[in-house]
């Protein structure tokens, strides 16, 4: 199962590559890491997104908690957190395909950002739903290029930040 | 007042009652040398920085405090690696200090440069580069703390030079503060209850226990709790000694090669009480099939080793000695009475097994079993002393059959394996220890391996007693061919030895062998007489095995006994 866990760390050189290293060491999968300051300059947030059985889960919630430098660990639960990401697409723009990206970014509420002779750049923010929509939309366009934010989470609501 | 990093570092290791360092020079830690020459810190000085490591980690091993190592940058510290990731898998409190280049050089690989933060941090518990000689003593406290609280292990402090000789006001911190670290010493009462409620109900309990009982110093209480509720006892190669191994209650260790009734018991219990054990592939043999009937108590102060390999029912988060003694405290009363009548069954079943199989050898009179000179040591000792051991068919012996009844007295790499950690370890042990007998049981494939600490011994007068248990074989990879290769030995007879009594003189040691069995008992009492490093040379028989066995992978059930 995915999972989407928020790593609160101390902010310092090396806490990246501990995180990271316990994840390549114990054979843990990530297929995304998103990582910045939070309001508290000595303190970061890293949303990390992982897959597993729950003993899996377990150990990596466990294994990272284990690390001296990471500070709280919380599993976030599907439907209690808001997340987000944000994607850059270079789509083929021909007489044909410009309409078509155009309506997408209007039904989406993406943005052009970029515009060459042969292609668009778009914006697109969203959950993990809305992102995978465009992507599959985009496709038949002609995509020449994607780069992905990978996801920022937030519980929702009265919830504690973690 | 201003003071140098290093009359910091120096200073701030007598305020955590630092004694005695292991330790190695080079370019960049000239200056803490020269701070050293005027200390009344004993330095050790080794003759290659793994010995720094692994004499460090005996010391901490028989101690219970934290030892202490030196090294210079680059491959002084490259060579400290396998010391840490020994410390680490056997959980043992060591600070290691490397030299580093200067701040301003870092990244640029300047001479000797490695880096050797990136390099250890997957085997110690955390390690530091420290950027600012401001920051100094606060990390040597903290590294101090993080090794010795919690689950200890080894930390790394890098000490670049320009932080070495860079000046500072100092301040020794009276405490650590790390808001990232709280481990968990107090087992959860409900926990421990239900734990208690899951042994009374049992009638087939075994307890596992592991090295965590002699590293949270709970022997005594194990002991007793095991006694008062009549409870069986084994432990892994790392709970040596956390158990007497006279009491009738103690069933041997283990695992692939523990005594034949241990592995009976644990397959066929009803309940497993795991204290301080991690259920390492080395003892469970087949996962799914292990104590395949047993509901599972784990004692564990660190999470991560509770339901990592086996799903646990009664997971109890704490130090050992704290949660038996909480356990201690509640077994009185009358429904704690009818223990004896409530395990008769279950120690009868024991006691069958154990008549069933014992562990044996037959020696006979022209050949020396290495078995042998194991019991011969044990009894010209009277089982007294320190013991280590490399690793290897040695170390196997080593574990069935010198029994014993005291914690800390068994230094041995159970979870890493090291060849070449014992001879280094005993020195340790010695260096703490001067006035007792300290004993590295050896295989003549590792003694090699840090052969060149015959120096140290000697230099420094630790009278370690080495014994050879000399088989002309890298034994215990032969006897896996020997299983199952075919016999096809391959690479592992080592067809030139150098002569380790000459071997012994030239170090201005004392060197002796025995080549016939009558010939054991007398050498031993020679080395034990003679008040200098002895390497005792046993040639024993060649093809030898180490049984019972549990082949990798198959199920305690499935032992080759021979
Ligand atoms: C540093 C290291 N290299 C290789 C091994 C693999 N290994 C395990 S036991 C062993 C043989 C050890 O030979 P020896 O010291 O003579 O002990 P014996 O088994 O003969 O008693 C080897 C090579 C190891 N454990 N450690
Ligand atoms: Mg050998």
């Amino acid at each position: 199962m995915r999972h989407t866990i928020n790593v609160l760390v101390e902010n310092e050189f090396g806490v990246l590559a501990r995180v990271a290293g316990l994840f390549s060491g114990r054979g843990f999968n990530i297929d995304s890491l998103s990582v910045a300051e939070t309001q508290d300059p000595t303190v970061s947030l890293m949303t990390i997104v992982t897959r597993g059985d729950d003993q899996i889960i377990e150990q990596i919630l466990k294994q990272l908690r284990k690390l001296v430098n990471v500070l709280k660990v919380t599993d976030l639960h599907e439907g209690q957190y808001l997340d987000r990401e944000l994607v850059l697409v270079k789509v083929a723009a021909t007489a044909e395909t410009k309409p078509e990206i155009l309506r997408l970014m209007d039904i989406f509420r993406g943005k052009i950002v970029d515009v060459s002779p042969k292609t668009y750049t778009v914006e697109v923010t969203g959950g993990e739903d809305k992102i995978r929509a465009v992507l599959e939309l985009l496709r038949p366009l002609g995509i020449k290029e994607v780069v992905r934010t990978g996801k920022v989470a937030m519980p929702r609501g009265m919830q504690n930040g973690g | 007042m201003e003071r140098t990093g290093a009359e910091i570092f120096v200073e701030s290791l007598r305020k955590e009652g630092v004694h005695t360092l292991f330790g190695y020079p080079g370019g960049v830690v000239l200056n803490i040398y020269d701070v050293l020459y005027d200390s009344d810190i004993r330095h050790i000085l080794v003759r290659h920085e793994q010995a720094a490591v692994h004499a460090a980690d005996g010391y901490a091993r028989v101690t219970g405090e934290v030892g202490v190592a030196l090294v210079t940058s680059g491959p002084g510290a490259t060579n400290t690696v396998t010391g840490l990731a020994t410390a680490y898998m056997d959980s043992v409190p060591i600070v290691v200090f490397s030299g580093q280049v200067p701040t301003h050089l870092i990244g640029n690989d300047a001479f000797q440069e490695a880096d050797i933060v990136g390099i250890t941090r997957p085997c110690t518990k955390h390690n530091y580069l420290v950027k600012d000689v401001r920051d100094l003593a606060r990390i040597i406290k903290e590294a101090f703390y993080l090794a010795r609280s919690g689950r200890p292990g080894p930390v790394l402090v890098d000490l670049p030079k320009d932080v070495i000789v860079g000046r500072t006001e100092y301040v020794y911190p009276e405490t650590a503060k790390l808001r990232g670290y709280n481990p968990t010493y107090e087992g959860h009462l409900g926990q421990i209850k239900k734990a208690l409620k899951a042994i009374h109900e049992s009638r087939r309990p075994v307890v596992y226990a592991g090295g965590g009982v002699i590293l949270s110093n709970a022997s005594r209480e194990l002991t007793e709790f095991a006694r008062r509720l009549r409870l069986p006892v084994t432990t892994t190669l790392m709970g040596l000694g956390g158990f007497p191994g006279s009491d009738p209650l103690f069933l041997g260790m283990l695992g692939m090669h523990g005594t034949y009734r241990a592995n009976m018991a644990v397959s066929h219990a009803d309940l497993l009480v795991a204290v301080g054990a991690r259920f390492d592939d080395r003892v469970t043999g087949k996962i799914d099939e292990f104590a395949p009937n047993a509901k599972i108590v784990h004692v564990d102060i660190d999470p991560t080793s509770i339901s990592k390999n086996v799903q646990v029912d009664i997971p109890i988060v704490g130090d050992a000695k704290n949660v038996l003694k909480k356990m201690l405290g509640l077994v009185h009363g009358p429904e704690w009475e009818d223990r004896d009548e409530a395990l008769r069954e279950w120690h009868g079943e024991i006691e069958a097994w154990r008549r069933a199989h014992r562990m044996d050898y037959g020696q006979g009179k022209d050949v020396i079993k290495p078995q042998y000179v194991v019991e011969q040591l044990h009894e010209a000792t009277g089982g007294r002393c320190i013991v280590s051991t490399e690793v290897g068919q040695n170390q196997m012996w080593a574990a069935q059959y010198f029994r014993l009844e005291e914690p800390r007295c068994w230094l041995t790499s159970g979870g890493l394996g090291t060849m070449g950690y014992g001879f280094p370890a005993a020195i340790g042990a010695q260096a703490a220890f001067p006035d007792r007998v300290v004993i590295d049981i050896a295989g003549d494939g590792s003694i090699q391996m840090n052969i060149q600490e015959l120096a140290t011994a000697v230099q420094y007068e630790l009278p370690v007693k080495v014994a050879i248990l000399n088989n002309g074989f890298l034994g215990m990879v032969r006897q896996w061919q020997e299983l199952f290769y075919d016999r096809r030995y391959s690479h592992t007879r080592m067809d030139v030895a150098p002569d380790f009594v000459k071997l012994a003189e030239a170090y201005g040691a004392l060197g002796l062998r025995a080549t016939r069995p009558e010939e054991v008992r007398p050498v031993i009492e020679q080395a034990l007489a003679h008040s200098g490093p002895v390497l005792m040379d046993f040639h024993v028989d060649p093809e030898e095995g180490v049984y019972p066995m549990v082949p990798a992978g198959a199920p305690l059930t499935k032992m080759l006994l021979l």
